[in-house]
């Protein structure tokens, strides 16, 4: 890849300022689906449900005080997950010379 | 929208499991030894990018939020069939990393908020794209077909929440619609304000071959 060709250096760059800046000034007022189940009176059904018990439930990282540097790395963390992950089967499913 | 564990029943979250994971098969088989050389940065960049925007909840009306889902955008870059692999990497992540939705309820999560913009999303931004030519027809398009996409996916939601006997169709449907139906202005905005940047800076991006 040339030098000149930096464009996914900014995409990242404006992902990861996303993930972790952005993310810290999010609404947690309830979605779409949050406020119908509320107003409806279903939500108790998620209640206690949970099929496994994830790393870091509500994009937070267990275990950090500070609730903003806790979102901030848990989001740095899922894009590198997702970034990684991508770019695996990507390459997996290129088309090869 | 992201529907937690518990909300559906097993019959209704098995077969959609089953559904995702048929069109994600044919998604990877169609895809494979398709993708290019840029495709791939590209197909990192976007989903971080889709990743990130659905951590970003915007206040709607009424003490609700909504966050972008990004299937339409993904899929006018590189196309259906990679664009759903995408989306559904992206939920596999956030249920699994997140506790973003649910496990048994991932394949209605991957079809809902994923597929339906990604397939029929860009079945609409192609049509779109038919009657109205050139960067416009793209930006237009794309962002029709995101709010559609939106508002059919709280639709898919709520027939599946009654299917499940969890809130009848005549409560569900209405309420998700019209909540949605706000949401989707964001998701379409957003979709356009990309489309509209990358045609500015690097509109090579959006020409590489659609799979």
């Amino acid at each position: 890849m040339k030098l000149k060709e930096k464009w996914w250096i900014t995409g990242l760059v404006i992902a990861i300022s996303m993930a972790c800046v952005l993310s810290l000034f999010a609404s947690s007022e309830p979605d779409g689906l949050e406020r119908v189940a509320e107003d409806q009176g279903f939500a108790e059904k998620a209640g206690g449900q949970e099929a496994i018990h994830s790393l870091m439930p509500d994009y937070a990282i267990p275990g950090i005080e500070n609730e903003a540097l806790a979102t901030s790395l848990a989001g740095l963390v899922g894009v590198f997950i997702i970034t990684g992950i991508t770019l695996g089967w990507g390459t997996i499913l290129k088309r090869r010379r | 929208m992201h529907i937690p564990d518990g909300f559906l029943s097993v019959a209704v979250w098995a077969s959609l499991w089953v559904v995702a994971m048929l069109i994600l098969v044919v998604a990877v088989w169609r895809t494979n030894k398709k993708l290019g050389d840029r495709h791939v940065p590209l197909l990192g960049v976007l989903a971080a990018f889709i990743f990130a925007a659905q951590m970003l909840n915007v206040p709607v009306a009424g003490g609700t939020s909504g966050h972008m889902l990004g299937g339409v955008l993904i899929a006018v870059f590189v196309g259906p069939l990679a664009g759903s692999i995408v989306m559904g990497s992206i939920f596999g992540v956030q249920a699994i990393f997140f506790q973003d939705g649910g496990i048994t309820t991932m394949g209605a999560n991957i079809i809902n908020m994923g597929l339906i913009g990604t397939i029929l999303g860009y079945f609409i931004y192609q049509s779109v794209k038919k009657v109205v030519k050139g960067d416009r027809g793209m930006i237009i398009g794309a962002g029709v077909a995101a709010w559609i996409a939106v508002v059919l996916a709280s639709a898919a939601c709520a027939f599946e929440l009654a299917a499940s006997g969890t809130s009848p169709l005549g409560i569900a449907l209405p309420a998700m619609v019209g909540i949605h139906v706000i949401i989707g202005i964001i998701e379409a905005a957003i979709t356009i304000a990309v489309i509209s940047f990358v045609l500015k800076t690097r509109a090579d991006l959006l020409k590489l071959p659609k799979i």
